[in-house]
């Protein structure tokens, strides 16, 4: 009889507690994002993986190494690299050059494989999400700027 | 107060001196028919709107917001494609019981809903053994349900309609004690002069302990009454797709649909006329200038303020409790809403009989 008791008091204290919870839920901030409306003010998460991009500094240059290992993970094969090998007039020694970063977005399972592997941080995800174009020719970016 | 009496008088005044009384009965007869489907729709409309915005902020969203003004129209839009729907037989379905099912549950419904005292002079059935009556009539749709589960030939359909009518069933019970309780304070079972009686005092404060034990638990018996959560498994989407309307299609589905929110509207309101007051307005004794300014609110504003902070209070507890098992709807029933109930109604005897009570 006193277990009875003691759990019906004990039920309603926990069914106060989730009516609690939901109570605050209810008057805080919704937080549905109203896509077209907001496009100004809308702000992805850090960690939205739009598209790849190659950031470039002030003088335009990337810090790739055309090593080809993001290449090599891609499971899609999306990334393709031509690389040049060009001799340092100094020095004498040659090393490869990157010539062009073709990266189809339309391949792209955004796995993350190519950043994670990425030796410079050479590339990175942006938070870029309005893909849609007209045709599949267009979702072929080049990403280094010649 | 506003007294409805007055314009319904004049009515059948105005016709009975230009016709014979049976033909002038027969039309405010069929003119209140009509008003109460008109009702009836309008409150169904509402109170869907209302889920939507309610259960959406709950979960931290916004809502229909798209159709019309904060989504005003999406409801509307909904009703329409409803109407607009095929209504699909189902092959070796007993075709009679199977259409005849939706109107069952809506003329419960109805018939229910039409006990509801909405302001002074304004109930349409309202006879010394309302209560009764109204008990009795809502517990008719449990057979609507029945019938739509069985009459499907759908496995998912038929445990749905069985489970709602152990449930509806068992439930019946606790509603049944807890309006008893209410019924012993007041002695009358007539909805107009239970409202009447709470003029100086709404009968959760009337009747203070007993009172408030007995609205919980109707709250709580109401709830699984109308078959919504966290007591929804005869509908159980997760397990059993719709229940026993996984079969209906069309306005056949839509009269199921609607019924349901029209039958939490009724909880509702039925709980707002017998605990806060129906249409009174709030009286608090002593400050006679407060009191003067509450009577200038109209009683069928009361009246739908209270209900539908009733269904809100109703829908807070749907969007927050998991769904129950069968198990632990019967043994919640049985073993604790029942015996509280009956010790309840024992307290409100005692209170009563030793005039305990305000």
């Amino acid at each position: 009889m006193s277990n009875y008791i003691k759990g019906l008091f004990h039920g309603l204290g926990t069914l106060l507690t989730g009516m609690k919870v939901t109570w605050k839920e209810f008057f805080t901030k919704k937080i549905t994002e109203q896509y077209p409306e907001n496009r100004a003010t809308l702000k992805m998460y850090d960690r939205y993986c739009g598209e790849l991009t190659m950031p470039h500094d002030e003088n335009g240059n990337n810090r790739c190494i055309a090593c080809g290992l993001c290449q090599m993970n891609c499971p899609n094969g999306t990334i393709r690299i031509t690389t040049e090998t060009v001799t340092d007039p100094e020095t004498g020694k040659s090393r490869k050059k990157l010539v062009k970063y073709e990266y189809d977005l339309g391949s792209c399972m955004f796995c993350h494989l190519c950043v994670n592997v990425c030796p410079h941080d050479a590339i990175k995800f942006s938070t870029e999400f309005e893909n849609s174009v007209f045709t599949r020719e267009k979702l072929v970016k080049i990403l280094n700027k010649q | 107060m506003f007294d409805f009496g007055v314009v319904t008088s004049w009515i059948h005044g105005q016709l009975t001196s230009v016709m014979p009384e049976a033909l002038a009965i027969f039309i405010e007869c069929l003119a209140i028919g009509i008003g109460l489907l008109l009702l009836y729709v309008i409150i169904a409309i509402i109170m869907i709107y209302m889920e939507r915005k309610v259960c959406a902020s709950f979960q931290c969203r916004l809502g229909p917001n798209r159709v019309g003004k904060w989504g005003s129209l999406q409801v509307f839009c909904d009703v329409f494609k409803m109407l607009t729907k095929e209504i699909i037989t189902i092959r070796h379905s007993d075709k009679f019981l199977y259409n005849l099912a939706p109107y069952i549950v809506i003329l419960a419904s109805v018939m229910a809903f039409s006990c509801i005292p909405i302001n002074k002079g304004m109930e349409i059935l309202d006879f010394n053994v309302g209560v009764l009556f109204f008990i009795a009539a809502s517990s008719i749709g449990v057979v609507g349900i029945l019938l739509a589960g069985w009459s499907s030939n759908s496995k998912f359909s038929l445990i749905g309609a069985m489970r709602s009518g152990a449930q509806m069933i068992s439930y019946e019970l606790s509603i049944g004690l807890s309006i008893l309780t209410v019924v012993v304070l007041t002695d009358t079972m007539q909805f107009s002069e239970i409202v009447a009686r709470q003029a100086d005092g709404w009968f959760i404060f009337k009747g203070h302990i007993p009172a408030i034990i007995a609205f919980v638990i109707y709250l709580i018996a109401g709830n699984a009454e109308v078959n919504r959560g966290p007591f929804d498994l005869p509908e159980a989407e997760s397990e059993l797709t719709a229940g026993y309307h996984t079969e209906y299609s069309g306005m056949h589905f839509g009269l199921f649909y609607v019924a349901e929110f029209v039958n939490l509207f009724i909880v509702s309101s039925i709980a707002a006329t017998i605990f806060l007051g129906g249409w009174m307005p709030l009286h608090i004794p002593g400050l006679d200038g407060f009191n003067q300014v509450m009577d200038y609110i109209p009683g069928f504003v009361w009246f739908f303020a209270k209900a539908f902070f009733v269904v809100w209070l109703l829908m807070w507890i749907k969007w927050t409790f998991p769904r129950l098992r069968i198990d632990q709807i019967l043994t919640l029933e049985w073993k604790y809403l029942v015996p509280i109930g009956l010790v309840n109604l024992l307290l409100m005897v005692i209170i009563v009989v030793f005039n305990l009570h305000f």
